[in-house]
């Protein structure tokens, strides 16, 4: 029990600056590749401290309320994930604080927020699937679904479930908002949405917001990591490598490829879940 | 740690010939790289923290300028880039140009150069983010005595060369109960006709209590 | 309470709701004594139904309660019943000149009728059993079913208000509710197969009634189709229970269920046909359309239809099939079926903006996965089903109730139209999102069985079922999240409208609204005082809890983080100091949020409306096809079953 709050105290204080590290990263990494030199690596935690001083300015005083219960249930699925919990209430959780974020920008009422939030919908809509199988893959290869119990594993999960790892990264793009899926909202200076989901959201809010999203690319990477984990301690260390790999693949992805039209998300997501999870998935019924 | 390390940018183009703005997006390429400081162009007024603009004003884009200023939250800065946008340029004595942005929000930094040079223009926003870490602390001190600067009224003014009154151009600083008072009001008034008794008329919102962000 | 206390109960469950309908038809106007009347026989219904329902979960073991085994008297009424049924439906067909609706009319009574004068029925059984299902279902009639029949009363009468093109037949239309009611009651007890025909066609004949209410010519299309769908369902149960009677000598359902299928394969017939009849009757593909149709009629119509009865009893049948289908081809047919009406149904929800289709077709969606779920035969999957049973009823009916209202309120049930409703209806707003978030969120009791079917597809290794529920959820959670959104909007300067919700129908929607909630918080005492000993008695063994302990501690932290944060955030005064703005409209807001400056200086309105995505899920693209790929199924399940027999 000890060693459960321990887990969830370490993630929560802890996978913010993770968070904030690996979105520096990310930046100093596209910067590389477009030529430039790029911020600095802390640069994000330089944005939030100034979105934290700044002055929110908000619509309507609902918004701030659903903003908040995104952090909160976002942390909450985080610690549930990483304190060792069912694997599938963690996607329950997760699911429900995405809808807190896609509430917050429905009640502003502005045409940008509208969009993101429907574009973020039709996200959730594509990667929802992947991410309930993913649940169901580790249950089928290490018979639980229960965290703690699955990173005691004999063997990696990989081994049985490889269909579904790369299904996972395939929606991994649409989660972490990289192009050529950055429907709902973006790095990059797409202006035809402004910033969709988050395009009435500022100040402190926003900062928020960051921080959500910092826990939530914690979580993701943990997921990954999931994958690798068995009862060996070196495969922490295998698994610490392959997240490092994943994560500037996603790197390379979201500088290389140009966006897409909703549809080609849709088709290509679910046709990619269907094909790599789902043949895994048959694969695996027919082996028990 | 400083806020003026991370200084995101809204871009707008009050009637400029469009040479300022290739500058402005000139200063993100490689070359310059303005991403080094943290700077980013958001394209969001509810971002950003400057508001760079760029050509004259003129009658249409006016309240537009006024409104996307209104937007943003404090402490802002105004950075005026190139010699339209500093007080009309060439274009000074156009019929529809009011002059320059100074004529619609206040300017912190103004960046003459026709057209304005990337170099300049980084550091016109260097100057303007000293102005940003002193306006903070003002902010932060109205916020302290309760009140929040509201620009629920004046948002979108339809405006003319002669509404331009300087002594109004500013926000107003209101309390909650007072915004909501207006607020009130102006549903009063354009509620239909609803089958409930109408509301009581409510009182005009109180009087403006001290000078705005000026 | 005694045994016989017990009969009595259960027979004034049945034969009093027909005395209400009497009643209720002889009270012509709507009046203070019609409502009182109304609230006072519904809740002594209601009241009964509780107690029935409680004593009979009370019991330890399995249950005995079986009465009436010789019903000589009983027998003659429910044949004139069928034959005065028949005289209805042949009497509206010649009336609207719909021919066909006679022909399956006669073919499913007639042949029953023969059997029964011939003397081939199987008599000398208890002919009324009361088990642990029986009365789960009698508290969700009981509760659920009486408290729109309530609600109907100051429904109907807002509803020719706004609707003077309707002739006023309210007193018609109460009557034939409780007479929808008593019919249900009936059907859940009865164990003898000829009555819960006689029943079963009650509820064809009283749904095909409520449907053709308003007599429009769209109404009464609608209504002849849920007939001519109902009535071959009806076909095929009579079917069933003549193969049963006279093949198998069995009169009884509880005696079928004891037959072991491996052990005489011919048993599947009739338990394909009663399945074929529970298809039509919860309105799976191909038999959708029907219950789409219906939503002409009415709101309460809508809400008894889709929540606590109609389709609940094709359901409540195949739950009682279910331990005959594990294995069998027919269980595999039926889980197919039901697998793909979850996902296309859900598909096809996404794409319409009419609140009470949206609600038909999630209706639909969310029977198909009861339907998956009991078609495995698993005991996981009859508790997901019974529980799903339990948690769709009240928040569908709560879903259906307030669209009514909100449609009385503002003239308009489309989903557009609701945009911002929280400023305009704060209090039906408010229940809508508790219903919408019973629907599809986290902690909340849809998902918590859902979760528990996911786990039972799982473990029974059906992958396409799998399949079929991931992706469904997927298009589940947009349908309902971008409602919610809509609701959620906040537009300035708004105005409240009038809620002219009457008391009467807020009787019945703060119940449920508590319901959802408490229920929440019940289910894991739900699952072992009222799921359990249903499996216990079906499948003669424990199971282990489907939903561990430690989960459940979690989601009653998520629950109460639920309404910890709206509560709290009025306690702290979060955001009370923020600067408001408008929404960002590229800087041409033109004074509110709903208006912008175009480039000729004019102002126009502003509207989003959400996504439907009609040119790739719409119903001109999907609904057909999928009722043809089910269609087939079906067919192809009875000619497999039947002729392989033959």
């Amino acid at each position: 029990m000890a060693m459960v709050v321990l887990k969830v105290a370490l993630y929560i204080l802890l996978a913010p600056v993770l968070g904030g590290l690996m979105e520096g990263l990310d930046r100093v990494v596209s910067a590389r590749m477009q030529g430039r030199q790029g911020p600095p690596l802390l640069q994000p935690f330089y944005d939030v401290y100034k979105l934290l001083a700044k002055q929110t300015t908000v619509v309507n005083s609902i918004q701030i309320l659903f903003v908040i219960a995104y952090l909160i249930f976002t942390i909450f699925t985080g610690s549930l994930f990483f304190g060792g919990g069912d694997m599938l209430l963690v996607f329950f959780a997760l699911s429900m604080s995405e809808v807190m974020m896609v509430l917050a920008a429905y009640s502003t009422n502005g045409p940008y927020s509208a969009l993101g939030a429907n574009r973020e919908l039709l996200q959730m809509m594509c990667y929802e699937p992947m991410i309930l199988l993913v649940a169901i893959g580790f249950y089928e290869a290490n018979g639980s679904f229960m965290v703690s119990e699955l990173a005691a594993a004999q063997n990696p999960a990989v081994f049985k479930i490889p269909g579904m790892l790369i299904g996972f990264i395939f929606i991994l793009t649409i989660k972490f908002r990289k192009s050529p899926f950055d429907m709902s909202t973006s790095h990059h200076a797409h202006q035809e949405m402004v910033k969709g989901l988050t395009s009435d959201i500022s100040g402190s809010n926003l900062a928020f917001y960051e921080i959500a999203e910092w826990y939530d690319q914690v979580l993701m990477m943990g997921i990954v990591a999931m994958f690798f984990i068995s009862k060996n301690p070196v495969s922490i260390v295998v698994a610490i490598v392959m997240c490092v790999i994943f994560y500037l693949m996603e790197t390379l992805i979201d500088n290389v490829f140009p966006r897409v039209k909703y549809i080609t998300m849709l088709i290509s997501s679910w046709v990619v879940i269907l094909v790599t999870a789902g043949t895994n998935l048959l694969i695996l019924s027919v082996l028990n | 740690m400083k806020i003026s390390k991370s200084p995101w940018v809204l871009h707008y183009d009050g009637s400029s010939c469009n040479g300022c703005d290739i500058e402005v997006l000139a200063t993100m390429t490689p070359l310059y790289d303005v991403e080094r400081f943290g700077i980013i162009n958001t394209g969001n007024p509810k971002h950003a923290d400057i508001l760079l603009l760029t050509g004259g004003i003129n009658a249409q884009t006016a309240p537009v300028v006024r409104q996307l200023y209104n937007q943003m939250p404090d402490p802002k800065v105004v950075i005026a880039c190139g010699i339209c946008s500093c007080d009309g340029g060439i274009f000074k004595e156009c019929y529809n140009i009011l002059g320059g942005s100074d004529k619609v929000v206040p300017v912190d930094v103004y960046v003459p150069g026709c057209a304005v040079r990337p170099e300049a223009l980084i550091d016109g926003v260097v100057k303007a983010l000293a102005i940003l870490e002193e306006k903070r602390v003002k902010v932060k001190e109205s916020m302290k005595q309760g009140y929040c600067t509201v620009d629920y009224s004046k948002i979108a003014v339809r405006m003319k060369a002669e509404d331009y009154d300087p002594a109004t151009q500013y926000d107003e600083v209101l309390t909650e109960e007072a915004l909501r008072e207006q607020a009130e009001a102006k549903i009063a008034q354009t509620a239909k006709p609803a089958p409930k008794p109408a509301p009581k008329p409510v009182a005009p919102a109180a009087a403006p209590k001290e000078g705005g962000n000026a | 309470m005694t045994l016989l206390n017990l009969k009595a109960a259960v027979t004034f469950l049945i034969l009093f709701p027909f005395v209400m309908a009497v009643i209720m038809y002889l009270i012509r106007n709507a009046s203070l004594l019609r409502n009182l009347v109304a609230v006072v026989g519904g809740f002594s219904i209601m009241a009964t139904a509780i107690m029935v329902g409680v004593k009979v979960l009370g019991l330890k073991g399995t249950t005995h309660n079986t009465f009436f085994t010789e019903t000589v008297l009983a027998d003659h009424v429910i044949m004139g019943g069928e034959v005065l049924l028949m005289c209805i439906v042949i009497f509206l067909s010649i009336k609207y000149k719909k021919y066909y609706a006679i022909l399956l009319s006669a073919l499913g009574t007639i042949p029953v009728l023969w059997m029964d004068l011939s003397g081939r029925a199987v008599e000398g059984a208890a002919h009324v059993r009361v088990d642990y299902l029986s009365a789960v279902m009698i508290l969700i009639v009981g509760i659920v079913g009486i408290l729109i029949c309530i609600y109907a009363c100051g429904y109907m009468k807002d509803y020719h208000n706004h609707h003077t093109e309707v002739g006023d037949r309210s007193n018609y239309f109460l009557a034939l509710l409780f007479v929808f009611i008593g019919a249900m009651f009936g059907l859940i007890v009865s164990d003898n197969l000829g009555w819960i025909y006689f029943f079963w066609e009650i509820t064809s004949v009283c749904s095909f009634l409520l449907i053709g209410y308003t007599r429009t010519e769209e109404a009464v299309n609608n209504s002849f189709r849920a007939l001519w769908m109902n009535l071959l369902g009806g076909c095929g149960f009579a079917f069933g229970l003549m193969y049963c009677n006279i093949h198998f000598e069995i009169g009884t359902l509880s005696k079928l269920t004891t037959i072991i299928p491996r052990k005489d394969m011919l048993v599947m017939i009739p338990v394909t046909l009663f399945a074929f009849a529970a298809l039509t009757k919860s309105a799976q593909f191909p038999f959708s359309r029907w219950l789409l149709g219906a939503m002409v009629a009415p709101t309460p119509s809508s809400a008894l239809l889709h929540s606590a009865t109609m389709v609940k009893i094709g359901v409540y049948m195949l739950i009682r099939l279910s331990p005959m289908l594990y294995g069998t081809f027919t269980g595999v047919m039926i889980t197919v079926i039901g697998g793909f009406t979850f996902f296309a149904a859900s598909l096809l929800a996404i794409t319409v903006s009419d609140g009470k289709k949206v609600l038909a077709y999630s209706t639909i969606s969310n029977l198909g996965l009861i339907t998956a779920c009991a078609g495995t035969g698993t005991t996981e999957g009859v508790w997901a089903a019974t529980m799903l049973i339990l948690f769709h009823a009240v928040s569908k009916s709560l879903l259906f109730q307030t669209v009514g209202d909100i449609e009385n309120c503002m003239h308009s049930r489309d989903i557009e139209d609701m945009h911002g409703l929280i400023i305009k209806l704060p209090r039906l707003a408010f229940i809508m999102i508790i219903g919408i978030c019973g629907m599809f969120m986290a902690p909340f009791g849809m998902l918590v069985s859902k979760w528990a079917a996911l786990k039972s597809f799982v473990d029974s290794n059906s992958v396409w079922l799998v399949l079929f529920l991931v992706f469904g959820s997927g298009s589940t959670l947009f349908y309902w999240a971008k409602w919610l959104g809509k609701i959620c909007t906040v537009i300035h300067q708004s105005y409240e409208l009038e809620d002219i919700t009457p008391k009467s129908e807020m009787i019945s929607l703060v119940p449920l609204t508590c319901m959802i909630i408490i229920m929440c918080f019940a289910f894991p005492w739900m699952s072992n005082t009222m799921i359990q000993p249903i499996l216990n008695e079906a499948f003669h063994k424990n199971i282990p809890n489907v939903i561990g302990g430690s989960d459940v501690v979690i989601m009653m932290i998520m629950v109460g983080m639920i309404f910890a944060i709206p509560i709290g955030s009025r306690f702290l005064a979060i955001g009370k100091k923020n600067k408001m703005t408008m929404s960002y409209v590229a800087g041409v807001n033109a004074g509110d949020d709903r208006h912008f400056i175009d480039s000729f200086g004019k102002e126009r309105a502003l509207y989003m409306s959400n996504w439907y995505m009609t040119e790739y899920f719409g119903e001109d693209k999907l609904l057909m096809p999928s009722i043809a790929i089910s269609a087939v199924i079906v067919v192809v399940m009875l000619i497999i079953v039947i002729g392989g027999a033959i």
